[in-house]
């Protein structure tokens, strides 16, 4: 197994996923959905580029731009979760998740009020090809926020009990898994906020 | 065996392959109408031998799932079943009304059949695989509820498991989505809408938990491989089959008359369909790999690696194909559709009960495994099927690629029966490599009676 023992001044370097593979399976499955979609998109507004350019102009930029901000924080907030509990800071851990699940509420909070102009506009799915893609896509991806959401409560319970630091190998394997999960959100959101809000 | 009580899954496993057996000939026996348009008419005219050949397919399956959750959660739960009695009793409620079932189509017209069992009280009828009498159809519902009672009692009062929770998931939802064969509304576009909550949410959605728990229970005993591993493999296959499956309903909606953007949910989700077979397949082989223990019973192993390969090939690839809107537009409703229907069901479903067949049968008789030369035999029977399926599944395709170009994308596109007439070369090498299947069939039953020298349980 470990039988490398003739290069010594290499270094070592650590290059494993954090997490679980399982949940890296998952996530590029999650990330291949949505090429597709951006894709599909793409190839759509090329032969429509005219419709998209003047749609496109009735979304609300600014509160797809204060999402991505509550997005990108409740990121670094997961992040110095996973750091705390690298660092033995046990009890910091909670509090930080607690601030990247409040983050993740507000964009929540900005995409409904985003849906409940455009649904009382009467737009639907069948309004135009831009429409259709524009609540798909976003739609997809709140309900990936959700279950995100959902990821970080139960990963915030654990935390309170104290359950996360370096002396819990399969405890750090889980939070790693969940912080994975959920900076692919983030990671998606990059993506689809200027594809879909501002690139014409 | 662990349990006295798991001993109920023997009738329903050999009711299962009476009816597998039954399937086949009736598939044989349409398959030669395909090019002898009055073979056996009109004792038994087309449209009647493919109503018994795809309802066998379900209710054999239906026996398999069955035993296989009487073998299962008590095994799993770690306690005797809540009632063996009422099992065996719903084992001959459900194998008689199938029987009378079968009867009556082959008996009577299907129009004086729908009038004798009081179609004119609810019509259900008529309808492509929900072709059963209401009467039928409310034994089902009985059956099913009572059988879910049945091991929902079992599991609540034992260990719970993944295994278990994901398995009672799929039987559930199983029971829940057959519930949609009794609404027909007038307006057609939603008749077909909600045929397929029973029709596809099945397949391709709450079967794949079924599949994916029997396989993991399976791969458990035969590999000696951590529970936890295979667990944690087991949710990150079903999530992704329930999220591709559930929206992927969307590429039977492109020309029924729903509105066009399931043209492009359906083409996108469904397209991810294959996925998670493939991580089914890299699963399997996964664990035979990791295994720490030589089990004796080397053909269940074999039929576990060949449902991951052939659920894949089947119903990850061969869905694949035509299931994007625009070679759709073109493909749907050909014999692309049996073609990938044939290796779906057999790769995905046929495959996995026989592999819980394989696997638990001989403990039932009171043997860790087969004997050496039955279990030879078994795997001549796999193979023999198994390729037979391929060539019938690449016959088709043949038969579906001509018949697109010739009746749909030629600019001088031919009527359908002279179509037929020009693939008929396709059907008959097809209807030969049917014997073939036949072929192997008659060996894995012969399997069971073969004696020599057997490992004690």
């Amino acid at each position: 197994m470990e039988a490398n023992v003739t290069l010594p001044l290499q270094k070592p370097v650590a290059r494993h996923l954090p997490g679980d593979l399982a949940i890296w399976f998952f996530i590029a499955a999650e990330l291949l959905a949505f090429c597709v979609f951006f894709a599909a998109y793409a190839f759509t507004r090329a032969k429509h580029v005219e419709l998209f350019n003047a749609e496109q102009l009735t979304l609300d930029r600014n509160a797809g731009a204060l999402n991505t901000i509550l997005l990108l924080t409740a990121s670094y907030f997961v992040v110095r979760a996973v750091q705390a509990a690298e660092a033995g800071l046990k009890d910091k851990v909670a509090p930080w998740l607690a601030a990247g699940f409040l983050c993740g509420s507000g964009f929540v909070a900005v995409k409904v009020t985003e849906y409940a102009d455009k649904l009382g506009a009467g737009i639907t799915l069948s309004t135009s090809p831009f429409y259709m893609f524009y609540l798909s896509l976003t739609f997809f991806h709140f309900m990936h926020v959700l279950l995100g959401l959902v990821i970080l409560a139960i990963l915030w319970f654990h935390a309170r009990r104290g359950n996360y630091g370096p002396d819990n190998a399969t405890a750090m394997n889980n939070l790693h898994s969940g912080a994975s999960y959920w900076h692919m959100v983030d990671l998606v959101w990059i993506i689809l906020f200027p594809l879909v809000y501002v690139l014409r | 065996m662990q349990y006295k009580s798991q001993a109920v899954a023997k009738p329903y496993f050999i009711a299962a392959i009476g009816l597998f057996l039954g399937q086949i000939l009736f598939g044989l026996i349409m398959g030669l109408q395909y090019v002898i348009g009055d073979f056996l008419f009109p004792l038994i005219p087309f449209n009647v031998a493919r109503m018994v050949h795809t309802n066998l397919l379900i209710v054999w399956l239906l026996f398999g799932f069955m035993g296989a959750a009487y073998y299962m959660i008590p095994e799993e739960s770690e306690t005797e079943l809540f009632s063996p009695k009422l099992a065996l009793a719903l084992f001959w409620i459900f194998l008689v009304a199938g029987a009378l079932t079968i009867v009556g189509y082959l008996a009577v017209p299907y129009a004086t059949l729908a009038e004798l069992t009081g179609n004119d009280i609810l019509e259900t009828m008529g309808r492509e695989f929900l072709e059963q009498p209401l009467v039928t159809k409310i034994g089902i519902v009985i059956v099913a509820l009572a059988f879910l009672f049945n091991i929902t009692m079992t599991v609540l009062k034992g260990r719970k498991t993944s295994i278990t929770v994901v398995l009672l998931l799929g039987l559930w939802g199983l029971a829940i989505f057959f519930l949609f064969s009794f609404y027909n509304p007038t307006n057609l576009v939603m008749d077909k809408f909600y045929w397929w909550w029973t029709v596809h949410l099945w397949v391709e959605g709450v079967w794949e938990l079924i599949l994916g728990a029997l396989l993991a229970f399976v791969l458990i005993k035969v590999t000696g491989v951590d529970r936890e591993v295979i667990e944690k493999w087991l949710y990150v296959i079903i999530t992704l089959s329930l999220v591709t499956g559930l929206i992927g309903t969307g590429h039977h909606y492109y020309w029924i008359g729903t509105p066009e953007y399931w043209q492009w949910w359906g083409s996108v989700f469904s397209a991810l369909e294959p996925i998670p077979f493939f991580a089914m397949t890299v699963f399997a082989f996964n664990m035979v790999n990791r295994r720490r223990r030589e089990h004796p019973n080397k053909a269940a192993t074999l039929w576990a690696l060949g449902t991951g390969v052939m659920a894949f090939l089947g119903a990850g690839v061969w869905g694949f194909l035509h299931t994007l809107a625009p070679v759709n537009y073109y493909t749907h409703g050909t014999q692309i559709t049996a073609a990938h229907g044939h290796m779906a069901f057999y790769g995905a479903y046929a495959m996995v009960v026989l592999c819980i067949i394989s696997y638990a049968m001989p403990i039932l008789r009171g043997r860790a495994a087969n004997s050496n030369k039955a279990q030879v035999v078994e795997m001549w029977s796999f193979w023999l099927m198994t390729i037979a399926i391929v060539f019938i599944t690449l016959f088709l395709t043949a038969a579906g690629i001509l018949q697109v170009w010739l009746q749909r994308v030629s600019d001088t596109p031919l009527p359908f029966m002279v179509v037929q007439d020009k693939v008929a070369l396709f059907y008959w090498m097809r209807e030969w490599t049917g014997v073939v299947f036949l072929i192997g069939l008659v060996l894995y039953i012969a399997s069971f009676f073969i004696k020599g020298e057997e490992k004690a349980a």
